[in-house]
């Protein structure tokens, strides 16, 4: 079945519109196609990965739309880069990359876009509301917007995303329509408890389990104690579009497309159903854990994705508790959630902790020699970092992270894991 | 001869290297060296480069594309790319790096499971539009 084309659509695609608009309307077509989209629709927001640099390729395709006066024509906000321009000293690229990466970042800026740099778009103020058409790039985001937001995304990438934000356009398929919303398989949640369930690296060690099975269903999480809290949420997305492809998930009683089990299935039975048990989750967490849980500690890393002001406040209230770390202590947010509160973070800086904005410490070398793992309250951190960095891992909640720190090794709170 | 749907329309030949998992580009690919480095994937350390890929689709991270049209770019990719699912963003890599470069990897989706089975244990494939057709000498 052909794409259907609106004549303003098809104006665009002849250059009508601009050399930029032609370029951008012709790659959103053939990759439309690709997804079988019968028909493009109107979208209000976009959120941009391109500005993270990967090489050569993507900034010629960023300078090439610049190069042709591209324009964002929807509000649209960018994701990390691979510097962090509020503290340079941070990243330890070598000259040149640093130079192509700052020259990618700032394209991306002449195009419009928000120089917001953050994974963590859902935490800004103008954020999307429930059934708004949006084109959002980043994986954890992409499934917080569906599945906690209730806004509408497919899962869009480096290129398509600007395409999609220069066109105001995205395919009219797959999650932006009601039929791809529904969850396809059931994950039954038992006997975890309460307060278990509502530790967000638990939900993390959840969410790794559910990406690795679920391929490319829409799961429905039963069993979860209702109304879990947005950061518990926020991990469990990222764990599972991490370890898997999961665009959205359901939890129910929690995310607003799946007030019951019946309502997120959309009337439908599921394709099929797995369970999970707490002995599960403490092998997710030994899984992510590449090095020996009784090892000494060579640094910590928090905040991924970026971490909101809520995880900033109990970061900061579990140093209190804890003590300063005695290795080194990293947390990754956004240059928008530090501004909103500095005191805070000059607090945890006076701890030793160091903030880093714009980017993140598994993305781009940041931390130091270390001798010894990293731990992380991260599953997406834990389950990226050996490959991009090299590094040994251990995977825990935040507080695990933060005693450790204090103690320089790892220290296990098996009273909440139950083991 | 195995019938796919050409996601990216090329002509193409070579040995294959056929994955048993899902392979996301970003983080799974290194375009400097064109051999696969997730340390999660079961063909951790296959070399990439000038292969017929044959995978069941990409998984994660949105950022493959970019990662896929620098490899192409880099002379560090596959010659073409098999996928069991229509996956748009390996398919994006190669319409980008077609758009700034000129050089054409297709991309093709099988979805009947005997086809793809039969494409994962060739030798090695030839890729003509929408026809992947085995090679055997």
């Amino acid at each position: 079945m052909p794409l259907e084309l609106t004549d303003e659509e098809r104006a665009m695609l002849a250059g009508r519109e601009g050399e930029a608009a032609g370029t951008a309307m012709r790659i959103l077509v053939e990759t439309a196609e690709v997804m079988a989209a019968p028909r493009l629709l109107p979208i209000t927001r976009a959120h941009v990965d391109g500005c993270l640099y990967h090489g050569r390729a993507g900034l010629d395709f960023a300078e090439r739309l610049v190069a042709q006066e591209a324009r964002v024509t929807v509000p649209t906000t960018l994701n990390v880069g691979a510097l962090d321009l509020l503290h340079p000293e941070l990243v330890q690229l070598d000259r040149p990359t640093a130079e192509d990466a700052r020259r990618l970042m700032d394209a991306y800026v002449v195009m419009g876009c928000r120089p917001s740099w953050t994974c963590a778009p859902y935490q800004l103020e103008e954020r999307p509301a429930p059934g708004e058409q949006i084109a959002w790039a980043e994986s954890n985001a992409i499934v917080f917007a569906n599945s906690v937001l209730g806004a509408r995304t497919e899962r869009y990438g480096d290129f398509i995303d600007v395409c999609c934000a220069i066109t105001g356009r995205a395919p009219e398929v797959g999650l932006h329509t009601d039929e791809g919303r529904s969850g396809t398989m059931v994950v039954h949640v038992r006997d975890v408890s309460e307060e278990l369930a509502r530790e967000p690296a638990a939900l993390a060690a959840l969410g790794h389990l559910v990406g690795l099975a679920a391929g490319p269903d829409v799961p429905v999480l039963d069993g979860l104690p209702p109304r879990l809290a947005v950061d518990g949420l926020k991990a469990l997305g990222a764990a599972a579009a991490s370890s898997g492809a999961v665009a959205m998930f359901h939890a129910v009683g929690s995310t607003p497309e799946a007030p019951t089990l019946a309502a997120a299935l959309g009337g439908h039975a599921p394709a099929r159903s797995m369970e999970i048990t707490p002995a599960e989750l403490r092998a997710a967490r030994d899984q992510l854990s590449t090095a020996a849980g009784d090892a000494s500690l060579g640094a910590v890393s928090l905040g991924t994705p970026h971490a909101s002001a809520t995880e900033l406040d109990r970061i900061l209230s579990l140093v209190d508790a804890a003590g300063p770390p005695i290795v080194p202590c990293y947390v990754n947010t956004a240059r928008d959630v530090l501004a909103a509160d500095e005191a805070r973070a000059e607090a945890l800086r006076g701890y030793g902790v160091t903030v880093v904005t714009d980017t993140c410490t598994y993305l781009t070398p940041i931390i130091r020699q270390v001798d010894g793992p990293v731990m992380t309250d991260s599953a997406k951190w834990a389950w990226y970092a050996p490959g991009n960095l090299g590094l040994a891992t251990v995977f825990g909640t935040t507080e695990e992270c933060v005693r450790s720190a204090s103690m320089g090794r790892v220290w296990r709170d098996r009273e909440r894991w139950g083991g | 001869m195995t019938e796919g749907r050409a996601l990216v329309h090329g002509d193409a030949e070579g040995d294959v290297v056929a994955l048993t998992a899902p392979l996301s580009f970003w983080g799974g690919l290194d375009p400097a060296t064109g051999r696969l480095i997730d340390h999660h994937h079961p063909q951790h350390g296959a070399m990439l480069a000038g292969s017929v890929l044959v995978m069941p689709s990409g998984r994660g991270s949105s950022s493959s594309s970019s990662v896929l049209a620098e490899a192409i770019r880099a002379g560090t990719a596959p010659v073409a790319v098999v996928l069991a699912d229509a996956d748009p963003i390996v398919a994006l890599g190669a319409i980008v790096a077609r758009e700034l470069y000129g050089i054409s990897v297709p991309v093709v989706h099988v979805a009947d499971p005997h086809a793809y089975a039969t494409a994962a244990t060739a030798r090695r494939l030839r890729i003509r539009g929408v026809a992947v057709e085995l090679v055997t000498d």
